[in-house]
């Protein structure tokens, strides 16, 4: 078919990219603006490159070659690394920036080693185990869309109920939870939603490029609105246009890989959004730095007219 | 630790009703006493001022009070209850550093997040809610800031969209770290009128003070901590200079501790408990 | 020298030269943007390649420090803006410089002819077969030559600086009071990291690259407090998870590179446990015997300050606490004999 001139064939594997592409950068930008208002954007790496070692466990375990239950196995591993960034963080004086870099390099080492492993035991059915690191949108069926659309309904569903909860709790946890809003409690729903959301994503950007995906929409969301309901639903959209942009062009010419494309289509959003939003962008500051010493100037000058006329 | 169930410890008194009890309380941080062995009780309807020097744990007595910090040893009691039974009833205002100001939310909104507690789990704030916020934000003089992004407000006026918050709660029990710090003379006045406005009406206000000179003006009732209670009761009583000099330079209280090698004073020149509590 | 030899040498010499200048980049609270570098080098790489045509180590480490010093340029020059905080502009830059790093490898494969996970994941069991060959002659490996300048490289630095690193790493204003620029230090550790990072990739590849420059450093602070036994530390526990690392890959059958960090992984996990001061169990004993301590005097404080001592039933309905954990306080204070309990229940404080 022809779009803008050019031929796409427009096949089930193309559909299933797109759709595949949207779910993510929804979801994506739905929990990522939570992650990071709450400061724990890099949380998503760190959450994204321990799923390596869950997904080749599962392997190991199973012989699956179900993107669902593999990325169970990934989900599964990505939490015990959360667990063991809290356990670095609250009980050694390691800072947490240091804890992040190890979990997420160790994990993602030991994830290696086992995937190296299981490429050397010559397995038939490991080939493939290697598109979570970079993402293979090619390979989503049908299926895995189908399941990321239940996941991502999920979520979505969870962060419209309880989005007060949401609220309160990353403005102003200690006031929460003087009227008995428990952040605690709703602390670990963001991160398991978060969870779900990198889950999500790995078969379509893989492991070292989701993060992007988390941050980018939010970022740029937030420099069009104040308001907390507006910052989600559009970081949710940009995050859907930043996925078909990327699916798209990726289609559209040869050798493209889709994961970067999408990257790029959000980072290319974010910068806009930087540049160009009105009041915070740098552009509309810089303009109205000016305005403002051009008015003080002229100020300056009539009152030294004034003064200079009196005396 | 783990804590028995305590039977009924509190005394209920009818000559002078305590909205406030506070039993044996002990609160450490990594084993250091934060607030020890404080005995303590808080008259309904007066306005109450928390005074000590720094590390006295006048926050943390707060805190402790509102179930927000774990107990070494003792108990709290508000309003003769279990504490979540009673948290609609009562409004905290915490000390303003440590919010987010780049968040996306706007003078009203914050306001509106007082009514959260009200509103049951998975609704959100209805026309009913968005009405009190707005008389609350227009109580504390803001109502031409209703729709500003927080972050452009100033020292005062960010503190008064944090009382209009904890206006908007409509609760019985109004318990304020520092209120006063760091606001201008205007926005002080107008918080004290409010404070009183809100007393006179009946209800209990309880205020962390750093400033001694306006005690006896703002304030019915005071607590003198430094670590140990010094002594608790009306300004007119127990704000004198005797007492002020055992708050603010006592005799040194040596809590030995042999596992440390240290002892810990309570009170003077809290050095090792300041670096702790900041 | 035997392949396995080295491999192993190799890896010791990442190790060490990571672990060297990672502990700066640890205690200055980096390691994130050590992470964001070692990304998005591979497209200093690429650009490298694209113009050069060449994979000679030198113009590789020269392109790499470049995109190194971009990427920090970026990030601080984000978070100046107000508009994003520093976690977050982090995560913004290093994936949209690798992403087009990788475009430009799939797209122009001819002109750019890189092996993606040759750069990633490394390639270290291919190390003995490169000799580097200078005027005709045999040199041996290479990568013996370009990792060992590295680490003399990386040696001189912080010997030569360590004043100012160390300064600047504790008290950046006063360092910048007395005229070391932190800035020009700043950018001078960071292309130092950059260097290392890209000479490190033909061992174990980018993202392993992270976990030598920060592992090794963060276990080494667990176990010491003294910067310079810091250093020597991180540099020894780097170089011997490349042997550990070694024999475990052959025994599991795995990349080396997944197993020097699996290595390195475990050995944090060691100190953090076992460390004698900071581990956790260590804590855990000091912290009973202070929990002890506190009680004990809690207790006593309580009844000397009621005129005629406290019954030990009412204890427990005052302070709340576990019937064992009371009867253990008593217990203490009575050795000590500063408390005295009588036949009716009664406590009462001893001078």
């Amino acid at each position: 078919m022809a779009f803008l001139g050019l031929d796409i064939t427009w096949d089930s594997t193309l559909r299933n990219v797109i759709l595949g592409s949207m779910i993510l950068g929804l979801t994506s930008g739905v929990l990522g603006s939570f992650a990071v208002l709450r400061r724990q954007s890099l949380i998503g790496d760190a959450l994204a490159h321990a799923a390596l070692p869950g997904i080749c466990l599962m392997f190991m375990f199973t012989s699956t070659r179900s993107s669902e239950l593999l990325l169970l196995g990934g989900a599964l591993s990505g939490l015990l690394g959360t667990i063991v960034l809290i356990a670095i963080t609250r009980w050694s004086l390691v800072k947490e920036e240091t804890a992040l870099g190890i979990v997420l390099s160790v994990f993602f080492g030991f994830g290696i080693l086992l995937l190296t492993r299981i490429q050397h035991s010559g397995d038939a059915g490991q080939s493939g185990l290697d598109r979570f690191i970079f993402g293979q949108a090619a390979t989503i069926l049908p299926r895995d869309v189908a399941v990321m659309g239940i996941v991502a309904t999920v979520a979505i569903g969870l962060v419209v109920m309880m989005f007060k909860e949401f609220k309160i709790i990353t403005f102003d946890p200690a006031y929460a939870a003087s009227i008995g809003m428990r952040p605690g409690l709703f602390g670990a729903v963001l991160a398991g939603l978060l969870v779900l959301a990198v889950m999500i994503g790995l078969q379509t950007v893989g492991v070292i490029l989701m993060v992007s995906l988390l941050i980018a929409p939010a970022v740029a969301a937030r420099q069009w609105t104040n308001s907390l309901s507006a910052m989600v639903i559009l970081a949710g959209v940009f995050g859907m246009v930043a996925g078909v942009a990327g699916s798209v062009t990726s289609s559209l010419v040869d050798r493209l890989p889709t994961g970067p494309m999408i990257v790029i289509a959000a980072s290319i959003i974010v910068i806009v959004s930087l540049l160009f939003a009105p009041n915070r962008g740098v552009l509309s500051t810089y303009r109205s730095r000016r305005l403002r010493a051009a008015r003080f100037k002229a100020e300056l000058a009539l009152a030294d007219h004034h003064g200079v006329s009196r005396s | 630790m783990s804590r028995a169930t305590t039977a009924e410890p509190f005394s209920t008194r009818q000559d002078a009703p305590s909205v406030i009890e506070v039993r044996d309380l002990t609160v450490a941080y990594n084993e250091s006493p934060v607030l020890w062995d404080v005995d303590l009780d808080v008259q309904l309807g007066k306005a109450t001022a928390i005074v000590g020097p720094n590390g006295a744990g006048k926050s943390t007595l707060l805190k402790a009070i509102l179930g927000l910090v774990p107990i070494a040893a003792g108990a709290t009691r508000v309003f003769g209850s279990e504490l979540n039974s009673v948290r609609q009833r009562m409004a905290y205002i915490p000390q303003r550093g440590s919010v987010d100001w780049d968040f996306p939310t706007n003078a009203l909104d914050v306001v509106t997040m007082g009514r959260y507690g009200r509103i049951g789990w998975f609704r959100r704030p209805g026309k009913a809610d968005r009405a009190i916020a707005e008389e609350c934000l227009a109580k504390v003089g803001m109502s031409q800031f209703a729709k500003r992004q927080i972050s452009q407000l100033s020292g005062g006026q960010q503190q008064r969209v944090f009382l209009a918050r904890a206006l908007a709660q409509e609760a019985d029990l109004y318990l304020m770290d520092e209120p006063f710090a760091g606001v201008d003379a205007v926005t002080e006045r107008a918080i004290v009128q409010l404070l009183h406005d809100v007393r006179d009406a009946g209800k209990t206000v309880v205020a962390v003070h750093h400033d001694i000179e306006s005690v006896t003006e703002y304030f019915d009732n005071v607590v003198l901590l430094n670590v140990r209670l010094i002594e608790s009761g009306p300004v007119s009583q127990v704000f004198t200079e005797e007492n002020l000099r055992r708050t603010y330079h006592p005799p040194s209280h040596p809590i030995g501790f042999n596992g440390q090698g240290s002892t810990l004073r309570a009170g003077s020149e809290m050095t090792p408990m300041e670096a702790m509590l900041r | 020298m035997s392949a396995p030899t080295i491999i192993m040498v190799t890896g010791a010499l990442v190790g060490a030269s990571c672990g060297l200048i990672g502990a700066f980049l640890v205690l200055r609270r980096l390691a994130l943007m050590g992470d964001a570098i070692s990304h998005s080098v591979l497209l200093g790489i690429v650009m490298v390649f694209a113009v050069t045509h060449s994979r000679s180590p030198l113009w590789m480490a020269i392109g790499a420090g470049a995109v190194g010093l971009l990427t920090v340029a970026l990030v601080g020059w984000i978070q100046r803006t107000n508009l994003v905080k520093e976690d977050a502009a982090i995560g913004l830059v290093f994936p949209f410089l690798f992403a087009i790093g990788v475009f430009m490898i799939s797209r122009f494969p001819t002109t750019v002819h890189i092996d993606v996970d040759a750069v990633l994941f490394g390639e270290i069991a291919y190390v003995p077969l490169y000799h580097l060959e200078l005027f005709g002659r045999d040199l041996g490996v290479q990568a013996f030559w370009t990792l060992g300048t590295m680490l003399v490289i990386d040696l001189i630095f912080v010997a030569f600086l360590y004043k100012e690193l160390k300064l600047s790493t504790f008290d950046a204003g006063f360092a910048a009071a007395i005229g070391m620029s932190p800035i020009v230090l700043h950018y001078m550790l960071m292309g130092a990291v950059s260097a290392t990072t890209v000479v490190a990739f033909d061992a174990v590849g980018a993202v392993l690259v992270v976990a030598m420059l920060v592992v090794p450093a963060a276990t080494a602070q667990l176990l010491t407090r003294r910067l310079p036994v810091v250093l020597v530390l991180s540099m020894t526990l780097g170089a011997s998870s490349a042997v550990i690392g070694y024999y475990l890959a052959r025994s599991i059958n795995g990349s080396v590179a997944g197993a020097m960090a699996t290595t390195l992984g475990l050995m944090f996990v060691f100190a953090y446990l076992f460390g004698p001061v900071q581990g956790m169990l260590a804590k855990l004993a000091r912290r009973h015997r202070q929990r002890q301590d506190f009680l004990r005097e809690l207790l006593i404080s309580h009844v000397a300050a009621k005129p005629g001592g406290v019954s030990v039933e009412s204890l427990d309905h005052d302070f709340g606490w576990a019937k064992s954990t009371t009867s253990r306080a008593i217990r203490d204070a009575r050795s000590q004999n500063r408390l005295a309990l009588d036949d009716n229940g009664m406590l009462t404080a001893q001078p």
